[in-house]
């Protein structure tokens, strides 16, 4: 896209991207895999959003969970690129399986 | 083409029907209301293949303007006075997205008090608003304009919205003959409408009317003064090819009689008529006057005023609206036109005919006597033409 | 096509760390698809995802004022209308773009029956501008324009307008209030919404953390305390028939609203007096004394 366009349109969708929102962050959601039910409710509730869902089999299988059944679930991950830190993962996540920690940068 | 008698608000609806234009959002007022009558008949009787959205409110009826036009299609919209001044936020949308949206004008008196007869304050009172503004000597000249405010609209080094006024009553409610252009001939003149802008298509996802910071906000209005500018050579080439193909000559600035004159009377809208009339009998007596008619206010056709007014020792402005606290808008613009010039004639601002108040032979004469003792004299700059001053120097507490 | 795993809604936007509104705007159009077109009126959400030369939105997207989504979208309608083209056309409003300012222009689309879904999300006052009270703002809520002090120890001293109701008045095609905190409830309304022809309106709860004044990780909960609490029932009505409202959630046992209030700044001065938290109480108990029975499971 052009500095400048006529009218002030933005012709590339999405490229907030651009703005790693991360370093807004204060407090720092941390997800514990041996804890993670696969719920998706972190990933229902997320506002940036900042939460991934991987469908990906082999990481499905690779990432560590409180049973095996829950291995064929999708998978979360947290992108820390946009998360702003505002905590409504861990507030919601209903095994209490996501930390809130400072960050440390 | 065929000769029919028109109203001018049918000549505005009749350049939307010959235009194939698609949505019509509109909200009747006084005086323009038969143009939404008239565009809900053309649909009705199935002559119009468009939307005709009935909108709760004039603000509403730009801004589904602005929606529609963003979608992609052509949009024309019909207002006056009152209504075009509750427009007023929307207007400055319209061209700062750079959408080519034509909108006839009932050219009515602004309130207090109520009025809903003929001046041009509605659309001098938008003259900022980033529109190209036309006004209508007739009817005739409302269908023209009306065509080709499409054609100059939608020119790629243009894309902004266009104004076509036309007179109160003097022109929306009264039938003159017109000459009616084929559809085809309008079709091959316009050309279809394929928008050369970005549009809401889902295919390629835009954002359109984001927010702009000091970084970026200076940019996008040089690029519509950069438009404006533009329009200025579109709008002589759309007029020619107008005129090759439908034999009706148009100008930004028309002069007559202006070869030896000493005194010009610059005029816009329906009061040209009469001001023709006035020079025709003025000549016959060995007056030396001559009309300056302005047909395009915006842009304001500096150059070509320059070049007519040349040589003229008086400009008489005649101006149906004021800018209270200066003067009226053609009189500042002028004035600002030969600012540079070592050579400048004296120019005179005349208000006339507000609220639908008659401009006739004696307001011409008026006018004139004070232009003619300016040859010689000074006079006032500013000066109200058929007012009953001394009932308001009483009623102020002056007398 | 479920488009449920996409995001149409970019991250990197700059909405504040905690705000409902993205969570909404994601999940409407999750569940609409690309085949769309967004409206958006003046404020939080336009601003703050659209600072040019970036914005979040990856479907066709238009802003032009505050009052007039309602508007634009009629024309996008119409224009979508004569090109032959079914597209959803979705506008978003907070509650001034909607129930306030925008309302004209509101009542005109619905009215005329454009095939438009509208959405509010309602955060209760006039937030872009700093938290000033709108036609939206409960009673008892403190904002910039409804302070409390001496004089007032209330803050806002009329009661929300019901937006929802009034614009079913209209004979609205679908009309629903819904809260995403109550998830179920919300995305069954907006693919009830999606799926119906003519004008759609969706009253959606929306906490701001800046105005509400609330810890941001506490949005969600806050907002199921909205409804569990019955102080926002959720409810949707077809074909402007008010009288058959149907309720369609329904807390297995009421909180009782104190516990609503006291997670947020705005209404802290409120639990200085029991007579205040009492007659919030009241005004619940009877709206479900009145409505109850229009529950259904």
């Amino acid at each position: 896209m052009d500095v400048i366009t006529r009218g002030g349109v933005i012709t590339d969708p999405g490229n907030s991207v651009e703005n790693k929102t991360g370093s807004w962050r204060v407090f720092k959601p941390v997800i514990n895999y041996e804890m993670c039910i696969r719920c998706m409710i972190c990933w229902q509730f997320c506002p940036e959003p900042a939460i991934l869902k991987h469908e990906d089999e082999e990481i499905k299988k690779s990432t560590p969970a409180p049973k095996d059944a829950l291995k064929r679930l999708p998978v979360v991950e947290i992108d820390y690129d946009y998360c702003k830190g505002c905590g409504i993962c861990a507030n919601e996540c209903p095994v209490k399986a996501i930390d809130f920690v400072m960050e440390e940068r | 083409m065929t000769r029919v008698m028109l109203r001018g608000n049918e000549s505005i609806a009749y350049a939307f029907k010959l235009a194939r234009v698609k949505v019509v959002p509109a909200y009747p007022i006084t005086p323009s209301t038969l143009v939404p009558e008239k565009i809900s008949e053309f649909i009705a009787n199935g002559e119009m293949d468009a939307e005709f959205v009935p909108v709760e409110s004039e603000h509403s009826a730009i801004s589904a303007a602005v929606g529609a036009s963003a979608k992609g299609v052509r949009v024309g919209t019909a207002t006056a006075s009152q209504g075009l001044a509750l427009m007023h936020e929307v207007l400055f949308i319209a061209s700062g997205m750079r959408l080519p949206i034509v909108m006839g004008i009932g050219n009515r008196a602004l309130s207090a008090p109520i009025n809903i007869w003929c001046d041009h304050q509605d659309m001098m009172s938008a003259r900022d608003a980033g529109w190209l503004q036309f006004y209508a000597e007739s009817n005739q000249e409302g269908l023209d304009l009306g065509i080709m405010a499409f054609k100059i609209a939608e020119d790629e080094r243009v894309l902004l919205p266009v104004m076509v006024g036309l007179d109160a009553f003097v022109l929306t409610h009264t039938v003159e003959p017109v000459e009616m252009p084929e559809q085809g001939d309008v079709d091959e003149f316009l050309g279809e409408f394929k928008p050369k802008y970005v549009t809401l298509d889902p295919k390629k996802p835009a954002t359109l009317g984001a927010f702009a910071f000091p970084e970026h906000y200076m940019e996008f209005k040089f690029g519509q003064w950069v438009a404006m500018e533009r329009s200025k050579k579109v709008i002589d080439e759309v007029f020619e090819e107008f005129e090759r193909k439908f034999g009706r000559r148009y100008r930004k600035v028309t002069p007559e009689f202006m070869d030896d004159a000493e005194i010009a009377i610059v005029t816009m809208g329906s009061m040209s008529g009469t001001a023709r009339e006035f020079v025709k009998r003025m000549r016959s007596q060995g007056k030396k006057v001559g009309l300056v008619k302005i047909t395009t206010f915006r842009p304001f056709p500096k150059e070509e005023l320059l070049e007519v007014l040349r040589g003229v020792k008086v400009v008489a402005v005649m101006e149906r609206n004021i800018s209270f606290g200066f003067g009226g808008a053609v009189y500042g613009e002028l004035g600002a036109t030969f600012n540079n010039l070592a050579e400048k004639p004296k120019i005179l601002d005349f208000i006339v005919g507000l609220g639908g108040r008659d401009i006739t032979f004696k307001t011409f004469q008026s006018v004139y006597e004070i232009a003619e003792k300016a040859l010689s004299e000074d006079v006032d700059e500013v000066n109200w033409i058929d007012v009953n001053k001394e009932a308001v120097y009483k009623a102020e507490g002056l007398l | 096509m479920n488009y449920e795993n996409e995001e149409f809604f970019a991250p990197g936007h700059g909405m504040c760390a905690g705000c409902a509104a993205p969570i909404i705007v994601k999940w409407v159009l999750k569940l609409a698809g690309p085949n769309t077109i967004v409206v958006n009126a003046t404020g939080c959400l336009e601003v703050a995802t659209t600072p040019y030369p970036r914005t979040a939105w990856r479907v066709p997207w238009l802003h032009v004022a505050f009052e007039n989504a309602a508007a634009a979208a009629s024309g996008v309608e119409a224009a979508a209308k004569a090109m032959g083209e079914k597209v959803n056309i979705i506008a978003f409003g907070g509650d001034g773009g909607t129930a306030d300012i925008g309302f004209q222009a509101l009542s005109g689309m619905v009215e005329r029956g454009h095939n438009v879904l509208y959405v509010l999300y309602d955060n209760e006052a006039y937030m872009n501008t700093g938290i000033q009270r709108s036609g939206a703002t409960p009673w008892g809520a403190w904002t910039t324009t409804s302070k409390v002090g001496k004089a007032n120890p209330i803050g806002k001293m009329r009661p929300k307008k019901p937006i929802a109701r009034i614009i079913a008045a209209h004979n609205a095609a679908y009309v629903a209030t819904a809260n995403p905190a109550i998830f179920n409830d919300f995305k069954k309304k907006v693919q009830k919404a999606l799926n119906t022809e003519g004008a759609r309106f969706l009253h959606v709860l929306s906490s701001c953390t800046t105005g509400w004044r609330h810890d941001p990780s506490k949005t969600v909960e806050i907002m199921r305390l909205a409804t569990d609490t019955g102080l926002f029932p959720l409810y949707e009505i077809e074909n402007g028939d008010i009288e058959n409202m149907r309720i369609t959630y329904k807390p297995k046992q009421f909180k009782p609203v104190e516990e609503y209030l006291k997670m947020q700044g705005r209404f802290r001065h409120l639990l200085k007096n029991p007579e205040y938290v009492k007659k919030l109480q009241d005004d619940i108990d009877a709206w479900w004394a009145k409505y109850g029975h229009h529950y259904q499971k």
